[in-house]
């Protein structure tokens, strides 16, 4: 296992990541934070927590849940299903930002996209990822990313954060085969 | 998980799984998505062998928003009325490659006898079997027993629930019994000694005759239909008698404590073991139990047609 994010690296992407976002959208005006459960949605609230502190105007984040909308329920285990909550401001015609902890096959953001669609229709999706791992299968990329992190398929990433594991590290396990 | 036969079957962590899939499902129904992919391209099969209101609407409508297409069929009209067995039946639906079974029937284990055959592949859901089970409405009922006394995710420890009146006739009272006890509520049996079954002494719950005594120490008063069309035997004087005993009327209901509820898993027949104002009041719960029905039928079919156990968290 090796360290491939130590937590003040993370601050510091999560920060880079915060101010990218509103230089691209021009503002805070137009935006809406959403996570994606579990560590996706932690992030989206400290993405939200520090624009709020740089703009100085409280902007809140929401969570998507995408289990319902995956496209291997029938090949794997069911997985619980969390609580989607959309900001009061809804997501008709404005910016809406996905976060994520780590962006892999892609799949994952697909059925975000399918989640997102039957709430509303933004003016644009963008797509925030603290690790970029590569091997993706579909065609989607992210706006702003965390990390680019070269790694075997075999591999996998571990992300823990403060909220629920107590301690923020970004770790590659397993062997390069 | 594969198939729901019965609540004896389930463990407490599946049951509260299956209850906490429901309270996000049950958000989805509220919010603007009414209709989820979930299980598009699957199909499902309705074999109503018995009539019914809400069990059946209640799985179709559960089917539909999760996508999934729905094939209703029933006693009447099909040819089971023309006298075709449950086999026969069971490879028909196979052959129409049915994912998915919700099956009503009034002989007790018809539910295990079509998950134990190898007649078809798909997963059984037990939608009532004579006097067995109904393990879909215990879950939706201790649902709308969390939802309602405000117990969010958690069991229903400390919780006391009457169930009255015909709990010989009924699969309802079984299921509850079962699925409450095994959540941790103290469940009391009231009824007249001819409507108890023999060998209720061996259930987990207490056996009283006297529903004044019970009643204002309960959260949860459980009234249960008369099963008339079941009754060979004369098992009450009358039917004054028994509601004066057993019914629950708004004099009844005024000793009850404060917050408790009122259930019924309906059909009712007002005026003999519930009157009409109990189930108009404001304790009553009953209307609110069928819409709690759709969900926690989309979770229970969410489980079993995704394959594999319910994994706990969601990364």
């Amino acid at each position: 296992m090796s360290v491939a994010l130590s937590a003040p690296d993370i601050k510091r992407a999560i920060t880079r990541i915060s101010h990218e976002i509103l230089e691209k959208n021009q503002g805070a005006s137009s935006i809406v934070l959403l996570g994606i459960p579990t560590r996706g949605a932690h992030l989206a609230q400290r993405i939200a927590s520090i624009i709020s502190e740089i703009e100085g105007v409280e902007i809140s984040s929401g969570t998507l849940d995408i289990t319902l909308f995956r496209d291997d329920l029938r090949l794997r285990a069911p997985k619980a299903i969390m609580p989607t909550t959309i900001p009061p401001s809804g997501v008709e015609d404005r910016d809406v930002i996905l976060v994520d902890d780590v962006l892999f096959s892609g799949r994952t953001i697909r059925s975000a996209l399918d989640a997102l669609g039957e709430i509303g229709r933004p003016r644009t999706v963008q797509l925030a990822a603290l690790v970029d791992r590569g091997h993706r299968e579909l065609p989607i990329k992210a706006d702003f990313v965390g990390k680019n992190l070269p790694t075997s398929k075999s591999q996998s990433v571990r992300v823990l954060l403060s909220e629920i594991d107590g301690r923020d590290e970004v770790s590659i396990e397993g062997e390069v085969n | 998980m594969r198939h729901l036969l019965s609540i004896a079957d389930l463990s407490k962590i599946e049951a509260i799984s299956i209850l906490d899939t429901a309270i996000e499902l049950a958000r989805v129904s509220d919010g603007a998505v009414k209709k989820l992919p979930t299980l598009r391209g699957r199909t499902i099969v309705n074999l109503f062998a018995e009539d019914s209101t809400r069990t059946r609407i209640s799985f179709e409508a559960a089917a539909k928003r999760l996508s999934a297409d729905v094939i209703n069929f029933s006693a009447k009209g099909s040819s089971i009325s023309k006298g075709e067995s449950l086999k026969d039946t069971a490879m028909t639906l196979q052959a129409m490659g049915a994912d998915a079974v919700v099956i009503r029937h009034s002989a007790s284990g018809a539910a295990q006898r079509l998950a134990d055959s190898q007649w078809m592949s798909g997963s059984v859901v037990n939608a009532g079997d004579g006097t067995h089970e109904h393990p879909s409405q215990a879950l939706l009922d201790a649902f709308t027993i969390r939802k309602h006394l405000g117990l969010g995710k958690s069991d229903l420890a400390g919780l006391s629930v009457a169930i009255v009146g015909d709990i010989l006739h009924s699969r309802v009272a079984r299921s509850n019994v079962l699925l409450l006890s095994k959540l941790g509520a103290k469940v009391t049996l009231v009824a007249p000694p001819t409507l108890l079954p023999v060998g209720v002494e061996s259930w987990p719950a207490s056996v009283s005759y006297d529903f004044d005594s019970v009643i204002p120490f309960v959260d949860v008063v459980m009234m249960l239909r008369v099963q008339q069309e079941r009754m060979t035997e004369m098992y009450f004087p009358n039917a004054r008698e028994y509601s004066r005993y057993f019914g629950l009327n708004s004099n009844r209901m005024k000793s009850m404590k404060q917050g408790a509820i009122v259930m019924h898993p309906g059909p009712m027949n007002r005026g003999l073991e519930i009157s009409a104002d109990v189930a108009d009041s404001s304790r009553s719960v009953i209307t609110e139990q069928v819409t709690n029905g759709v969900s926690v039928r989309m979770a229970i079919l969410y489980v079993l047609l995704t394959g594999g156990s319910l994994d706990a968290g969601g990364n």
